[in-house]
């Protein structure tokens, strides 16, 4: 039988990556009493996600230093499946929670987009991020062949960390065209020192062709990948590797906006300028926002620690610095904006729905999300849409506007919990 | 501008499929007027339990003759619809509930359904996950379960096979004297008229006395061969009965995916369909005393519906006295997924006169009009 | 030099770098982690815990995200793939 923890904070935070390391961190040194909520291991999020081998960012030593000497009560390994006001629950592999809160910070992030195409479900086609993620996870890629695709900058950051790792990197094929990323780079200009990052990154893959206008059509194999074709418009082109790492930018993660009713528009929360939802009492910051990168997560999460805690002051200090990096925002959506050839890449028997093996076609002769998970059964698997609802906003223009609790897998028990009254074991903040 | 068909039929959930399959196999024109999409209602929430039920003879006539249907029917069913004849327990917890399961058991043998009553060993072996001690069950074999939007998708396809058409985001407005006038301001005519909205009939013929019963459903990740058969607890009918306030019951059934389905809740006056906490709670926690083994399960989804309910239990089936042009197909409560093969004979019986397979007298709609004072 | 772990996957020992994931164990030895509905063999796809196709069982629990737990000496991992 679960224990129920019951805890009370001035500030919750719900995602342990930039956005909400900053904020955790701004709201505890002007006096709340904060947690910090993560299903991961360990704080860092995907961007800065440690593990085997430890992370080389000198801003994510520098913040999950402040982290671990501030008095935040980091909650890790712990999944939010429930939230309204006032409260949350969360459930860990061996309790659950009900955390009570004044203010509340969704900082979720974003997760990588996922596009079918025939073969995409082979054992060794990972994301882009997701080929990162286990590498930092200790898996080698010593004289492995890969090829990267998709779109957006984290193809390049990729690129370069499994350089590093001594993977071969046979090419990254960015869908993008050569002249969107020239003015992308030109806008960069307003922020050289992303321009020299870019340039740096670029180099520690140096030897990988960076090919525009490609992308992955297939990919080929038995029980595991064995060839990726791609396709520039002009040719097709057949690259045996090992892995094919293949992500189309992100896509923020608004269940937890979006089940606190919160607005929003256009695929991202709406916030004030301090960060601020619709909803009264709570705050979002970071990619949920706006898909903007690593920058102004940052700031958006220092301005939204600062004003949960009241700190107005500090909060509008770094409003300009938030407004400066916020152009980004458009110039990447336009950059990195998909190219229609991406929805046709599906055969009517590719699968669409990896939880239920729902395929493309099955899925596609429905006239909205909701007609088609309840008749073709995609999305009605445990990653709750995630992956397949995703792509089919891209792919037929459904949106997966309603979210309802749990907002995660949980334990039977956990759901059980959330309805009665939990016994106050622990009642107060900070560390346990 | 105005279409002519011989029955307009509203809502596209089971009840409205099965109705327009029997009209078109009679050789009817029939279209079919849906607001939303096909099984958006109740039909896409239910948990498909093709059962028998014991507690009135009209209930049992009901459904044990949409049993046999089924039977008829479930060779041509697509895989989709998943059909298993997985049977059902009714668990009884002490002696009290093993006299009841007694008189279940001669009440349905003396109808020719057939029914075993299980002691505490056979429960066991027959459900190893269940806890222990428990007074013992009765399996009723014939007993099934589909998944409900697909048999609702293949009645409506048959049917339009047979000439029938489907129009979906076709919102009615008013169903009276023969003709449908939508949202959008057109009206449609036909001879004949089906009410078969569901939880939403009394909004299109008010006088008819349907009230939305709130249930919740819990779905499980997969854990095949966990729970064989279907498992209800003897108090379900208490529950299914109570004419007011909240209640739960356990009710658990086996997908043919190795998932669980788990039920169920019920709750009159509430209007909205979000989830919560509070009955789902005490559905999960009476779940756990029969089925301890699930408290560990991942659960990956947690869902409402709203069953149409009537105030004797019974469904409306059958023209409406005011309106000779008029029938109702609804207030099956928790029985519209078993019930509507029926269902579909019985309109189709009354709009073309012919005998039908059962008596009809305790379904008709004009008991409402006679019982009730106003509403 | 980092340490090395042993877990077992499907009764094999494999030996991955302290810190991993049984994930990582399980792209080392078997390479697929799960049988999809209709018997593909899948591997984990998002490594971040969203997607669920990394599903194995753990020390006895089923349904267990491995991109999510960490390897510990004599873990028990059971990959259906």
């Amino acid at each position: 039988m679960d224990s129920v923890l019951q805890r009370s904070f001035d500030v919750a935070v719900i995602g342990a990556g930039p956005a909400g390391i900053a904020a955790a961190v701004r709201a505890s040194e002007s006096g709340a009493r904060v947690a910090l909520i993560d299903d991961n291991a360990a704080p860092g999020g995907q961007i800065w996600r440690r593990g085997a081998s430890q992370s080389h960012h000198p801003e994510a030593e520098h913040w999950l230093d402040r982290l671990s000497k501030s008095s935040v009560t980091l909650m890790a390994g712990t999944r939010v499946f429930y939230a309204h006001k006032g409260a949350l629950a969360a459930e860990s592999d061996h309790a659950l929670s009900e955390i009570l809160y004044d203010k509340l910070i969704l900082a979720t992030g974003a997760r990588e987009l996922f596009l079918p195409f025939p073969g995409w479900t082979l054992p060794n086609v990972l994301g882009a991020g997701g080929l990162q993620a286990l590498v930092k996870s200790g898996l080698p890629v010593n004289g492995k062949r890969v090829v990267i695709a998709g779109t957006g900058p984290l193809l390049l950051a990729v690129a370069a960390h499994l350089s590093e790792q001594g993977a071969e990197v046979l090419c990254i094929c960015e869908q993008a065209p050569f002249s969107r990323l020239c003015a992308f780079a030109l806008t960069l200009a307003a922020f050289p020192e992303k321009l020299v990052e870019a340039a740096q990154l670029r180099f520690r893959s140096r030897r990988a062709p960076y090919l525009t206008s490609t992308w992955p059509v297939a990919a080929f194999g038995q029980d595991r990948l064995q060839s990726v074709q791609v396709s520039d418009h002009q040719c097709l082109r057949e690259i045996e590797c090992d892995y094919l790492a293949c992500g189309y930018h992100l896509v923020p993660n608004l269940e937890l906006v979006r089940a606190l009713g919160c607005r929003v528009t256009d695929g991202s929360a709406e916030v004030t300028e301090l960060q601020e939802t619709s909803e009264s009492a709570i705050y979002c910051a970071g990619e949920p926002t706006g898909i903007a990168g690593l920058d102004l997560a940052i700031v958006e999460g220092q301005i939204a620690g600062y004003a949960a805690a009241g700190n107005l002051h500090s909060a509008r200090k770094l409003l300009a610095t938030g407004a400066r990096y916020r152009k980004v925002t458009s110039a990447m959506k336009k950059a990195f904006a998909l190219r229609p050839e991406l929805a046709t890449l599906a055969k009517p028997d590719t699968l669409l729905c990896r939880c239920e093996d729902v395929s493309f076609q099955d899925a596609r002769k429905h006239s909205s999300w909701r007609a088609a998970k309840l008749h073709s059964r995609c999305g009605m698997g445990p990653c709750q849409g995630r992956v397949c609802g995703a792509a089919a906003e891209f792919l037929f223009g459904w949106t997966m506007d309603s979210s309802r609790p749990p907002i995660f897998p949980v334990r039977c028990s956990s759901l059980r919990a959330i309805g009665s009254p939990a016994n106050p074991a622990q009642r107060h903040g900070g560390s346990p | 501008m105005t279409r002519s068909a011989d029955v307009l039929i509203v809502g596209a959930g089971i009840v409205g499929a099965a109705s327009a399959f029997e009209l078109a196999k009679a050789g009817l024109r029939v279209t079919i007027l849906e607001e939303r999409f096909t099984s958006a209602g109740a039909t896409g929430a239910a948990m498909g339990h093709l059962v028998v039920m014991d507690d009135s003879e009209a209930q049992f006539s009901l459904t044990h003759y949409s049993q046999t249907l089924w039977e008829k029917l479930h060779e041509e069913l697509p895989a989709k619809v998943e059909f298993e004849r997985c049977g059902t327990i009714w668990v009884a917890v002490d002696d009290l509930e093993m006299a009841e399961v007694g008189r279940k058991c001669a009440f349905y043998r003396a109808r020719g359904v057939h029914a075993e009553i299980l002691d505490p060993q056979s429960l066991r072996d027959a459900e190893p996950h269940l806890r222990a001690p428990l007074a013992g069950g009765l399996l009723v074999e014939g007993d099934s379960v589909i998944y409900p939007p697909a048999a609702a998708s293949f009645l409506l396809e048959k049917a339009v096979e047979l000439g029938a058409s489907l129009n979906t985001g076709t919102a009615v407005i008013t169903l009276e004297k023969g003709i449908a006038r939508l949202a959008d301001g057109t009206t449609l005519s036909a001879g004949r008229l089906i009410n078969a909205a569901g939880q939403f009939s009394q909004k299109l013929t008010p006088g008819i006395r349907v009230k939305p019963r709130k249930g919740h459903l819990v779905i499980t990740d997969r854990y095949p061969g966990t729970v064989r058969h279907q498992l209800v607890e003897l108090g379900y009918l208490q529950s299914a009965h109570s004419s007011s306030g909240d209640s739960v019951a356990f009710n658990v059934q086996p997908r043919s995916t190795g998932q669980l389905l788990i039920g169920s809740s019920r709750q009159y006056d509430i209007e909205h369909d979000e989830v919560e906490p509070a009955i789902l709670s005490r559905m999960l926690q009476r779940t756990f005393e029969y089925l301890p083994a699930l408290a560990s399960y991942s659960g990956i989804r947690v869902w409402t519906g709203f069953r149409p309910a009537t105030p004797d239990k019974l469904p409306l089936i059958g023209p409406w006295p005011d309106d000779p042009t008029l029938y109702i197909a609804t207030g099956h409560e928790g029985l519209g997924i078993t019930t509507s093969l029926a269902t579909g004979k019985l309109i189709c019986s009354h709009i073309l006169g012919q005998a039908p397979a059962i008596p009809v007298e305790p379904y008709l709609p004009s008991r409402q009009m006679v019982t009730e004072a106003h509403v | 030099m980092s340490e090395i772990l042993t877990v077992r996957v499907n009764g094999a020992l494999v030996n991955v770098p302290a810190g991993s994931t049984a994930a990582v164990a399980v792209m080392l030895s078997i390479g697929a982690c799960r049988q999809s509905v209709t018997g593909q063999p899948r591997a984990p796809l998002c490594g971040m815990g969203t997607c669920f196709e990394c599903r194995v069982e753990i020390n006895g629990q089923t349904h267990q995200r491995s991109c999510q737990v960490i390897c510990e000496a004599n873990m028990e991992i059971k990959a259906h793939g």
